[in-house]
């Protein structure tokens, strides 16, 4: 055979490879989404009763869209992760995102996300509260449309608190008492190395009348209360209030200890509230009470938490997307997944909404309403007015990574030379030049 | 592994190829030559667009400020992303950490390797059997595996954080005991993949010269130091650039057992953290680069000071 047979022939193949692994592409590429229902991607959070509310708008839609639930992973930054390297690639597969309210700033500076604007803005902002719609916004824009609101609270054991103190300092006595009488002492609260800690030290610092940077997210301020903040935060872990492994206690294991019986109080999300009554091993359910959430010298300010929707910049249906994600946190889906799923609502009128998700039948376990499944809304609802939000800025993920790395462990704290360090790493991390750990 | 192309290149260019170079090729030699260019073509593609582009793409990412949240402060800095993180305390704790775990692990694995490879090698009986079961930790999913680890270490979940040793303490929240963790999970995984390549060795020991050697008087360990050792340095050698390598890239065990959380955090959690977490390219892809010379330094070293090479090339390194 001459070599001229050899080359002609490789070249065949190889074209004809190259032809079969283009034209797969292709057939692929056109595989998706050329019906005519625009499909809405949905993607959020697991939330056991999100595909119901799914199910309502898709209904409500008509035929005019269908969304599409993807559930993300379970942690907040393994979804943040997922959410920005897909944003990152110009994914068009993305059009409502469940955001957490500490993302909207830096989605919104990259230009991953479209501004809310006339009618579709007017809607979201309409009869909702002030503090989860601050953290839909940005550079005085609105980016997000508030889906559900979290503040954490004091949750404690009446038979063993009758009356628990509404400081970090008075809860450390009351412990010591308690373990002096040998009884249950431990005030459970998220000590361990990550965003659970940022969370506690933003709330202390706040509490101290301070906070991390200054109102246009751009300066450290820190100063002073950061350090009032430090010192409560390693006093409290060298206490008798604390449990032994404060140092790996996250929101979960926080109320596995309270509900085990080993602890007398812990600072937690409401969810813990559905989460005792379902418990069935526990004795003490009906002296399960809440409180104020501690302050330094007086009562505190909550943590704020939340998830709101953003539409992506990539999304081939923003119109319809805008609309979906309306219905999906109307006030009737919110009461879903204020009653079903424990998520504090951001509309201000479903809290004092008695009617029962079925209104034609009585209110019942089977059949809740706001006042038989969220008993402590007033809670909820003052502590909103006072709540503290975290840091705005678009480098959040680095201030929070830098804040968690300086104040752990908690107990070692030294806390002028701890602020001095941290000031300068937050300073860094603001400009994107740190490097994270 | 270029480092040792590159060397057997110039040995076959000034050795015994040297003397035909001058002479004119045959046209059937010549076409032949071309077909083989023309063979390689499609190889030498696939590997400059997905090897040789990102790495040059991410030495030009190195010298910028590029942040994906900032996108209008892009800009070339120079060396600037170097110094920031040369001069970084994270980023030295977390070499340090990835050389502990790297001398550490490779230095057990080493040892258990080799007497784990003798067994394998020894066994008469079930030796299919034996080398299977010995197999098992190498075929698990690391990630898997690792996550194992992980609740085994837990307090209330684990039964390893239960023994009486370290009961009521939380060993995955404190530095020292979660880097022996990471090592022990390490040793655990790799071992059978390092008695593999030993055994290989092992197998081109001559049996004439262990028997010769025991005919001489020479007791089972001198017979070990002076003729088994001596011989497998190649494959010993391998065996240890290939774990070295691998151990300075540790991520997965890592990554589920702590996620770099008190001061645990290797190059490679580091990189990934700056670069996916933090958005920033910039930063992460200068230490991407960093770490990408550390490797090659490993490497070269292997090569030039040990005399790594290929079982069965005929030039083992330099001598």
């Amino acid at each position: 055979m001459r070599p001229h047979n050899h080359r002609g022939r490789l070249r065949t193949s190889l074209a004809v490879g190259a032809a079969a692994i283009m034209a797969s592409t292709l057939v692929t590429a056109c595989g998706s989404g050329s019906t005519g229902t625009p499909t809405i991607n949905l993607y959020n959070a697991p939330q056991q009763n999100l595909a119901a509310m799914v199910a309502n708008c898709n209904k409500a839609a008509n035929g005019k869209y269908q969304i599409k639930l993807n559930t993300l992973p379970r942690t907040a930054d393994q979804q943040r992760e997922q959410l920005v390297r897909r944003l990152a690639a110009g994914d068009s597969g993305l059009d409502i995102l469940g955001l957490d309210v500490t993302w909207t700033a830096e989605l919104a500076e990259a230009g991953w996300i479209r501004e809310w604007t006339g009618a579709d803005r007017a809607e979201a902002e309409k009869g909702t509260l002030a503090a989860p719609l601050k953290t839909a916004q940005w550079d005085g824009k609105l980016y997000a449309a508030p889906y559900n609101t979290n503040v954490q609270l004091l949750w404690y054991r009446a038979d063993l608190l009758p009356k628990p103190a509404d400081t970090w300092a008075g809860l450390q006595k009351q412990a010591e008492q308690l373990a002096a009488a040998n009884k249950p002492h431990y005030v459970e609260a998220q000590g361990a190395q990550y965003e659970g800690l940022t969370v506690w030290f933003n709330s202390l610092v706040a509490s101290a009348g301070g906070s991390v940077l200054d109102s246009s997210g751009t300066k450290v301020s820190m100063g002073q209360p950061s350090v009032k903040a430090m010192q409560t935060l390693r006093d409290f872990a060298n206490s008798k209030a604390a449990d032994p492994s404060l140092t790996n206690t996250q929101e979960d294991p926080a109320r596995l200890q309270l509900e085990g019986g080993f602890a007398a109080a812990e600072v937690n999300w409401p969810y813990v509230y559905p989460a005792m009554q379902a418990n069935t091993a526990v004795k003490f359910k009906k002296d399960f009470k809440w409180a104020p959430y501690p302050g330094i010298d007086g009562p505190g300010k909550s943590p704020l938490g939340g998830s709101n929707f953003a539409i992506s910049k990539y999304s081939a249906h923003p119109a319809e997307a805008f609309d979906a994600a309306l219905c999906l946190r109307s006030p009737a889906n919110q009461k879903i997944a204020a009653t079903k799923d424990g998520l504090p609502p951001t509309i201000e009128s479903v809290y004092h909404d008695d009617t029962p998700l079925d209104a034609t039948k009585k209110a019942g376990p089977d059949n809740p309403s706001m006042a038989t499944a969220y008993p402590m809304r007033d809670a909820i609802l003052s502590a909103l007015k006072t709540a503290a939000p975290r840091p705005v800025t678009p480098t959040y993920q680095n201030v929070s990574t830098v804040i968690q790395a300086a104040l752990s462990p908690p107990g070692s704290i030294d806390p002028a030379a701890t602020e001095t360090y941290l000031h300068d790493q937050v300073d860094n991390a603001l400009q994107s030049k740190g490097v994270l750990p | 592994m270029t480092q040792a192309t590159v060397q057997s290149k110039a040995r076959l260019s000034s050795g015994s190829v040297a003397g035909k170079a001058k002479k004119p090729l045959s046209d059937g030699k010549r076409s032949e030559r071309k077909l083989g260019w023309l063979l390689c073509l499609p190889a030498a593609v696939v590997m400059v667009v997905v090897t040789i582009y990102p790495i040059v793409y991410s030495v030009m990412l190195s010298l910028q400020r590029y942040d994906l949240r900032f996108p209008d402060k892009k800009g070339f800095v120079g060396f600037a992303n170097y110094a920031t993180v040369l001069t970084n305390s994270f980023w030295w704790r977390a070499f340090a950490v990835t050389m502990v775990i790297t001398v550490v692990s490779v230095v057990f694995e080493l040892v258990l390797g080799m007497t784990l490879a003798m067994v394998m090698h020894r066994t008469v009986i079930g030796k299919g059997f034996v080398r299977t079961l010995a197999l098992i930790p190498y075929g698990i999913v690391t990630v898997a595996a690792a996550y194992g680890w992980q609740y085994a270490w837990t307090p209330n979940t684990g039964y390893l954080a239960q023994l009486p040793l370290w009961s009521g303490s939380a060993p995955l929240t404190h530095q020292a005991s979660s880097l022996a963790i990471i090592i022990l999970a390490e040793i655990w995984k790799t071992t059978p993949f390092m008695a593999l390549l030993l055994m290989a060795g092992l197998a081109i020991v001559p049996e004439e010269l262990q028997k010769a050697a025991a005919m001489d008087g020479a007791s089972p360990w001198q017979r070990f130091t002076k003729v088994t050792l001596p011989l497998m340095k190649p494959a010993i050698l391998v065996a240890l650039l290939f774990r070295v390598l691998d151990a300075v890239r540790v991520y997965d065990n890592i990554y589920v057992l702590t996620n770099g959380a008190n001061g645990t955090s290797s190059l490679s959690i580091t990189t990934y953290h700056n670069l996916i977490s933090g958005l920033n390219l910039g930063i992460g892809s200068t230490m991407s680069v960093l770490m990408f010379i550390t490797v090659a330094l490993i490497a070269f070293i292997f090569i030039k000071v040990f005399g790594t090479a290929a079982p069965g090339s005929e030039n083992t390194g330099r001598r």
